[in-house]
């Protein structure tokens, strides 16, 4: 998702080519346990046994949030970029225009579009907590909940940009929107040159999540 | 058993805010951290862990229209009552599975001690197969 690479520090895949009996490494939780994976066990277990949750309810709600990822909300994007009539309807009423397309955020709180223009740069924050598009986007980076995103995102906003690698022009107006736990935000990127006559397909492609965050501008790619 | 709780609320104290105050930030509380300075941003990206996936599905489920079990305000109070030193150095998830365990223990779906007893037991079975678990004590 990210430019730059890195590895992952749990994600601790080494081959075990040596004959021990133990089983395979299946997943990202098989280095030592943290007090607070215990904590999600012992919570979940005493949950179920109680009867006020299920394992099955847990693991179709885990599903739920893995089948949201920023292609969702990229296809929204390039529809909107495509279909002036949805485009109008997305920044009007965001949930309806959603539910038009099939994606249901059901009790999520609001969601609220903002657009990009010639003159105006949208940026996403969550100063008092981590308020994220979620049911569209899905689970939010690591960066985005971080002290120091949150924190200098409303008073360093273009410099927070440049960072990302945006440089907004001084006569762009930028704009933070600070989400709250009752509405979040996202950003409709502006449709770049050069993509006149693409499918809704290939427009989608060059929307990232950071570009509806408003970290990122749609590239095209050269 | 989940009508107690669905119905618990209703006859527990009302909990005390405890709200402390970041150290000079003018009277800020610890989650209000808009325009303070924490240095650059660390952009390192990770996959989220199956424990943490677990926890934003119960909580999304626990505060749904199905369960009602408590709020995201209510959720949001517990966090942002941490005090600056365990807001600043509890990471995202941390915080919530802390919550929804101080929740449900407000709520009396289950008791302190259960969750330490059952905490002792998970860690008891990750060791039996093989893999350590931390016994460091996470505070109410």
């Amino acid at each position: 998702m990210t430019t730059h690479d890195h590895e992952h520090g749990h994600d601790d895949h080494d081959h075990h080519d040596h004959d021990h009996p133990h089983a395979p490494r299946k997943d990202h939780d098989a280095g030592p346990a943290g007090a607070y994976e215990v904590l999600e066990e012992a919570v979940r277990s005493l949950l179920i046994e109680k009867g006020v949750l299920t394992a099955q309810e847990i693991a179709a709600s885990v599903d739920l949030m893995d089948s949201r990822s920023p292609a969702l909300g990229a296809k929204v994007v390039a529809r909107a970029w495509t279909d002036p009539v949805f485009k109008k309807l997305l920044l009007k009423d965001t949930r309806a225009a959603l539910m038009q397309v099939g994606i249901d955020i059901g009790a999520a709180p609001e969601f609220s579009t903002v657009e990009n223009t010639a003159d105006v740069h949208n940026v996403i924050v969550c100063t008092l907590c981590s308020c994220y598009p979620k049911m569209l986007l899905g689970i939010p980076p690591a960066w985005y909940k971080s002290l120091a995103y949150r924190s200098r995102t409303i008073t360093d906003p273009r410099g927070v940009l440049v960072e990302f690698g945006v440089t907004v022009p001084r006569d762009v107006e930028v704009r933070v929107h600070d989400s709250t736990a009752d509405l979040r935000y996202i950003v409709l990127p502006m449709r770049p040159k050069g993509t006149r006559g693409w499918s809704e397909d290939r427009l989608a492609a060059i929307v990232t999540r950071d570009c509806m965050i408003g970290t990122a501008l749609p590239q095209v790619p050269a | 058993m989940i009508g107690t709780f669905l119905h618990g609320s209703q006859h527990m104290p009302q909990p005390k805010r405890k709200t402390m105050l970041r150290k000079g930030a003018g009277g800020r509380a610890a989650h209000d951290v808009g325009g303070l300075e924490f240095g650059s941003i660390d952009r390192e990206e990770h996959d989220p862990a199956l424990w943490e996936k677990r926890t934003d599905a119960m909580l999304r489920l626990l505060v749904g229209p199905s369960k009602r079990a408590f709020t995201v305000d209510g959720m949001r109070r517990v966090i942002e009552d941490y005090g600056q030193q365990q807001y600043d150095r509890t990471a995202y998830y941390e915080k919530w599975i802390r919550a929804v365990r101080n929740l449900i223990v407000e709520q009396g779906v289950v008791s302190r001690e259960e969750i330490e007893a059952r905490m002792a037991e998970v860690r008891e079975k990750f060791e039996k197969a093989g893999r350590k678990a931390s016994k460091e004590k996470i505070p109410w």
